[in-house]
């Protein structure tokens, strides 16, 4: 989605060239102080020639914020965000989130951090948190898979304090079947209710015969064959 | 006589002593001593009597103490009299007197009441009391029968185990008795229920208790079944004469309950006796009767039924066992095991029609059995293969085999469609039909009467489009006979003598064939091109797809010693003809001339330089094909034989030889039967993915949501008349859909699933 959109007018702050490949990553200044804030923080880690922060500017982001860059918290700014592409923050997703948190320095953004993750861990969210981060993870246009790699490093960054019990099984469970090669949203989703819903160890409340996906029905049976 | 206007009140007493002895006399004639008869006057005089005392103007008015003079009359009797004299006496004497003293007792009734009739009219009414006959008969009751009944009730039930065990009794004194109980019920049955029903129940409940105990062990189940048909019978016969009628259900109850019901299972699971030996032993009558008399019974066959399924399944197992251990080289006897598994159908289906009485309990346990078994792998094939080839054998051998007459064909081609109705995998069975089918029309000899017969059959049965594509190929075959009439007519006037004969086979019917592109030598070229004209007059949009992997060649061989004519297939012919014109070939210009695959050309090499017949010599003259070997015409090959018909078999072998080519006969042939069960499984599988897959979104159309055990439930319903399918499976293919986009989970209920339009 070009940042340029929807911006009102702006007075131009630097005399640049019409031959800027995106205008709006320079040319326009926001009336607000804050989104001047934001903007500035912006450029920070911007990439100059193609005016979206990239992975590596985000890899800086981390360092300035001292977080490891595979950290659930970057997901999460991610999600507040709702950035589209995996690696890739553009300038109007970068000012939604720092809107919606309220700050415009990297100090700011580092203390509201625990304030976000309290946030995205609200029932409400965190669904909506976990069906986000399969789709972030997408690289790309139609594809509806991930394969069993990714699935596993995502698991255990997302479910993996809340959950570490059954992501360690599953992953286990996923590393060794060889039935399947990719992980789709509708099993995705179903691991996460497979957490909320089925008492664990033990999984005396699973029933074959529901709605479960199949995969879940043979990690079913194949946990309860380990624990036999 | 006081007149009538100033009568004299009578006292009571004073009436007393007319009353009295009129009683009394009564009295001595009923108990049979000897007295003249009432006079009419006297009776006369005795009522008038009375009926004076009743009209005396109060407080003269007697009405009252005659009513109780009448009342005291019968309690007097009955406790001085009537009651001694039975409880002097026993048994069946006691019975008599009772009965005596009751009959004596009603008459007594009837003529007191006569006598003081006038207080009926009047007294007894205006006061609402109880009538002279009730007063009469309560009297017997209350004095009398309250006090002898229990023991009466003893000698009756004596009597009647005296009678069960063999001897005889006076049933008519038990009758009298048994009516008197239900009397002086005073309307109600009750008193005849607690009084003697109650007891003689339990009596008859513990008696055939300890028989049945006796019987089950001493006697075999015929002669059991045969007993307690016998008791249920002399059980009724006792009440029509002496019981009162209600108690026929609840004696017959009883006896049903101990005999029957409570040794059920002992009795049908004897050994060599119980239901399981009379089902093998064809005991005909005997089963009979264990249906009748279970049959009473309300849920009383369910055992049998039990019984007669476990039998049935049993036998069932132990032919698939029996075929099992006789299939030596991994190839099942299948004709032997499926006229067993008719024979086991048609035999137990007679013993539901007649013993059985066609219940539709029985009905479903022979269903029941015969699904369980008939679905079961012989040495890794399936029932449902097994058929298929049974049927191909059938169908083979008709023209052969004179025992085989029509109606016997048809009669099998019955018990076929029965049995298939039992097995789950109908669409393999399907499958494998359809390929010995297409071997049987290209290849063999076929009676279409016979293979039209079964389709028809099996369509009526299963519905149309089971046997749809069938149909389009035995219909392909008669188009194409009419074809070739026209095609030869087409081709009388073209030089060259070219002698073809094309099938043409209507692609979707037919399993599928490989194609190759073989360079055809020219004459065979002019053979197809003639053909390809005369078919595009006859038919438009149609494009031929050319099977050579099918054809055969009749070839005429030119040998030094002399001609020979062989019959080869039209890969091999190609192969020879190539000879035509040079002696000598390499397997490279063989593969360029040909244009076959190699895995085809190494075949068909073998078949003609290593094989029996070396119609070619080969360079080196190893056993196998190699890509660096040439070959020769052999022109020294000779045989006893005019005709020889050469096989391609699968594995490799080498042959040399060449031929001079004078006349192409083409014709349709058979392959050498490479029957990839494998395959076909396959097929089969991969078709009841779509099936499953089309079933799911046809029901999800149409309802738009559904909770996911009713999806899988109506979806296993709908395809059940083909195959039973997998639950796993129909799970995955809903987790496609949901991939594909045609269906997704409900967001509040993830159990649930809407149809995504």
């Amino acid at each position: 989605m070009p940042p340029s959109a929807s911006k009102p007018s702006k007075k131009r702050s630097k005399p640049d060239s019409a031959t800027d490949p995106v205008p709006s990553a320079s040319s326009k200044k926001k009336s607000s102080k804050e989104m001047d804030g934001t903007d500035q923080l912006f450029n920070k880690y911007a990439n100059t020639s193609s005016g979206v922060i990239d992975p590596e500017g985000i890899e800086k982001l981390c360092s300035s914020l001292k977080v490891p860059h595979t950290d659930i918290r970057i997901l999460m700014l991610a999600w507040r965000m709702k950035a589209e592409k995996q690696g890739y923050f553009t300038k109007a997703e970068w000012r939604t989130a720092l809107k919606a948190l309220k700050v415009d320095t990297i100090p700011k953004l580092k203390k509201a951090l625990p304030e976000l993750e309290k946030e995205v861990r609200k029932p409400l969210n965190f669904a909506d948190f976990y069906a986000y981060a399969f789709k972030y993870c997408l690289t790309e246009e139609k594809q509806k898979f991930l394969d069993i790699e990714t699935i596993c490093q995502l698991l255990d960054m997302v479910l993996g304090s809340t959950f570490r019990a059954q992501v360690d099984y599953f992953v286990d469970y996923l590393k060794v079947q060889k039935d399947y090669k990719v992980i789709n949203m509708d099993q995705w989703m179903g691991f996460y209710r497979f957490c909320n819903e089925i008492s664990f160890p033990d999984m005396t409340n699973y029933n074959l015969e529901n709605a479960w996906p199949s995969i879940l029905d043979e990690f079913f049976e194949w946990l309860r064959e380990k624990q036999a | 006589m006081a007149s009538r206007q100033n009568p004299k009140p009578m006292t009571i007493d004073e009436g007393s002593v007319h009353i009295d002895p009129a009683v009394n006399k009564l009295k001595r004639i009923l108990e049979g001593k000897p007295e003249p008869d009432f006079l009419p006057g006297e009776y006369i005089g005795n009522y008038t009597t009375i009926y004076n005392m009743c009209i005396q103007k109060p407080p003269h008015d007697q009405s009252q103490e005659l009513y109780d003079k009448y009342g005291g009359i019968f309690e007097d009797y009955a406790k001085h009299t009537v009651l001694p004299s039975i409880m002097e006496k026993h048994d069946e004497y006691m019975l008599r007197e009772l009965s005596r003293r009751w009959d004596i007792n009603k008459i007594m009734v009837r003529w007191l009441s006569r006598f003081f009739f006038y207080l009926d009219r009047y007294f007894t009414v205006r006061r609402s009391l109880p009538s002279l006959t009730e007063v009469g008969m309560t009297s017997f009751r209350d004095h009398v029968y309250n006090n002898v009944h229990f023991n009466v009730k003893q000698v009756i039930i004596a009597l009647v185990h005296k009678e069960r065990e063999g001897q005889q009794i006076d049933r008519a004194l038990l009758k009298n008795v048994l009516d008197l109980f239900v009397e002086n019920g005073m309307g109600s049955i009750k008193r005849y229920e607690d009084d003697f029903e109650d007891f003689f129940l339990q009596e008859s409940a513990s008696y055939y208790s300890r028989r049945s105990s006796r019987w089950i062990q001493e006697d075999s189940c015929p002669e059991y079944m045969i007993k307690a048909e016998e008791s249920l019978k002399k059980e009724k016969e006792r009440v029509a004469h002496y019981l009162h009628s209600g108690t026929e259900p609840k004696l017959v109850d009883i006896v049903q309950t101990h005999l029957l019901v409570l040794v059920a299972k002992q009795l049908l699971e004897k050994e060599n006796s119980g239901c399981s030996a009379l089902l093998r032993d064809d005991k005909t009558d005997d089963l009979s009767r264990m249906y009748r008399l279970y049959h009473a019974i309300p849920k009383g066959l369910e055992p049998v039924a039990a019984a007669f399924r476990l039998h049935v399944t049993a036998e069932g197992n132990a032919l698939i066992k029996q075929a099992e251990d006789a299939a030596t080289s991994g190839s099942v006897e299948e004709q032997v095991l499926v006229r067993k598994i008719i024979d086991l159908h048609d035999k137990y289906m007679a013993y539901v029609m007649d013993c059985f009485q066609n219940d539709t309990l029985f009905h479903k346990a022979l269903k029941e059995a015969f699904e369980i078994f008939c679905n079961k792998k012989v040495a890794g094939s399936s029932s449902a293969e097994l058929l298929a080839t049974f049927c191909d054998n059938l169908f083979r051998k008709a023209g052969n085999d004179k025992s085989n007459d029509d109606s016997t064909i048809e009669s099998t081609i019955d018990n076929v469609v029965k049995l298939l109705d039992y097995i789950s995998d109908k669409d393999l069975f399907v499958e494998f039909y359809r390929k010995k089918l297409a071997r049987r029309l290209l290849f063999g000899r076929f009676n279409d009467d016979h293979e039209r017969s079964i389709l028809t059959k099996l369509k009526g049965q299963f519905g149309g489009q089971f046997t749809s594509k069938m149909e389009g190929m035995v219909t392909d075959m008669q188009l194409a006979k009419d074809h070739q009439t026209g095609f030869e007519e087409h081709i009388k006037n073209l030089p060259k003598g070219v002698d073809f004969t094309v099938t043409v086979l209507t692609t979707g019917f037919w399993p599928s064939y490989k194609t190759s592109d073989l360079n055809l030598p020219v004459e065979m070229v002019n053979c197809i091109e003639s053909f390809k004209a005369y078919y595009a007059i006859k038919t438009n949009h149609k494009r031929l797809m050319w099977i050579y992997s099918l054809g055969t060649c009749n070839l005429t061989g030119r040998f030094d010693s002399k001609p020979i004519e062989l019959i080869v297939s039209t890969y091999q012919a190609a192969v020879l003809c190539a000879f035509n014109n040079t002696d000598i070939l390499t397997y490279q210009e063989l593969l360029e001339q040909v244009n076959l695959s190699h895995e085809d050309l190494v075949r068909v090499l073998h078949s003609l330089s290593c094989a029996k017949y070396k119609f070619l010599n080969k360079q080196p003259a190893s056993k196998t094909i190699s890509k660096t070997d040439t070959f020769e015409f052999n022109s020294k090959f000779t045989d006893k034989m005019r005709r020889i018909k050469v096989c391609m078999r699968k594995f490799k072998k080498k042959k040399k030889e060449k031929t001079k080519l004078i006349m192409i006969v083409v014709k349709q042939v058979p392959l050498p039967p490479v029957d990839d069960r494998k395959k076909v499984v396959e097929d089969v599988d991969k078709d009841r993915r779509y099936a499953i897959d089309a079933s799911l979104v046809r029901i999800m159309k149409s309802r738009k949501v559904l909770p996911h055990q009713q999806l899988v439930s109506e979806c296993v319903e709908q395809l059940s008349r083909m195959f039973k399918p997998d639950i796993k499976m129909i799970k995955k293919r809903i987790e496609d859909l949901i991939t594909r986009d045609y269906l997704e989970r409900d967001t509040e209920n993830p159990s649930t699933f809407k149809y995504v339009a």
